[in-house]
């Protein structure tokens, strides 16, 4: 059982409350009509199955209903940090001590 | 109009259905000073803290997420307030809704009430973990539900109308006489 603190709860909950949502920091574009198909298949399908340390997106379904971004070793499952939706991302570097 | 008789049963805890209760939802920016005056002029209580409930005479008010309230009244009263909030806050950002019908409430309490909540809850339920005003939205076997600690071994928990049955008979399950576990 994974062990997740909700930013906005301010508590670290069993994995059972909450909802995995995929990789953070994925930006809609401006302006999507004036995407090239392989622009947009690359904002809609494209992720980078990250090993190691992962930014994404979980959200606290049976709690505050909140998304927030999580940092996650893919290979450990170990959580390195999570912060507020909106929050810049922590840079690996303070989150696991070596350069990135 | 008429109400069926409440259901209770008594095992290792106490488990109550309340009836009838007045539900108002409220969404906004809950530190700004148009809601706590609201709040305060619609039950008499203060804005609670993140996982805490405030309880008084006239009410509860329920911490649900980082910008939403729920109001706990009387059943009849609920529309009113709801009405009294939109008045006083308008021209803010906000939502004040009665949604009474949605939700069903239930009351648990006695000396097992801590390990019925235990057994279908991943909280911690210990004394020093959970008392008093303290509350939490989680989840009990497979349903989301909220709970809060009214007093030693006094709890109230709501869940969806939909699944009420399902939870009351859960927690008379869970309650049943020879269950404890005699963590707390």
């Amino acid at each position: 059982m994974l062990l997740i603190h909700c930013p906005y709860c301010d508590e670290t909950l069993p994995e059972l409350e909450f909802a995995h949502a995929g990789e953070a920091h994925v930006a809609r574009p401006e302006n999507p009509s004036a995407q090239s198909d392989a622009e947009w298949e690359e904002f809609l399908f494209i992720r980078r199955n990250v090993k190691g340390p992962h930014y994404e997106r979980w959200r606290h379904t049976h709690g505050c209903g909140r998304f927030f971004n999580a940092v996650r070793d893919t290979v450990s499952d170990r959580f390195l940090a999570t912060y507020p939706a909106g929050a810049p991302r922590p840079s690996l570097a303070s989150l696991t001590g070596e350069s990135e | 109009m008429a109400q069926a008789a409440l259901r209770r049963f008594s095992g290792e805890a106490l488990i109550e259905e309340a009836g009838p209760t007045g539900m108002v939802t409220l969404r906004g920016t809950l530190r700004s000073g148009a809601i706590l005056s609201a709040v305060q002029g619609a039950v008499g209580l203060r804005v609670p803290e993140v996982r805490r409930a405030e309880s008084g005479p006239r009410g509860s008010v329920l911490w649900m997420s980082p910008d939403e309230l729920m109001l706990i009244c009387e059943a009849g009263e609920a529309a009113g307030i709801a009405a009294g909030i939109t008045e006083r806050l308008a021209g803010e950002h906000f939502l004040a809704l009665d949604l009474s019908s949605a939700r069903s409430r239930f009351r648990i309490s006695g000396a097992g009430a801590r390990e019925v909540l235990a057994k279908g809850a991943p909280v911690d339920l210990a004394p020093r973990a959970f008392g008093p005003g303290d509350l939490r939205r989680t989840r009990l076997g497979s349903v989301a539900v909220a709970f809060w600690c009214t007093g030693p071994d006094m709890f109230e928990l709501i869940c969806f109308r939909s699944v009420a049955d399902h939870v009351y008979e859960w927690l008379c399950l869970a309650a049943r006489p020879g269950g404890r576990v005699h963590l707390y």
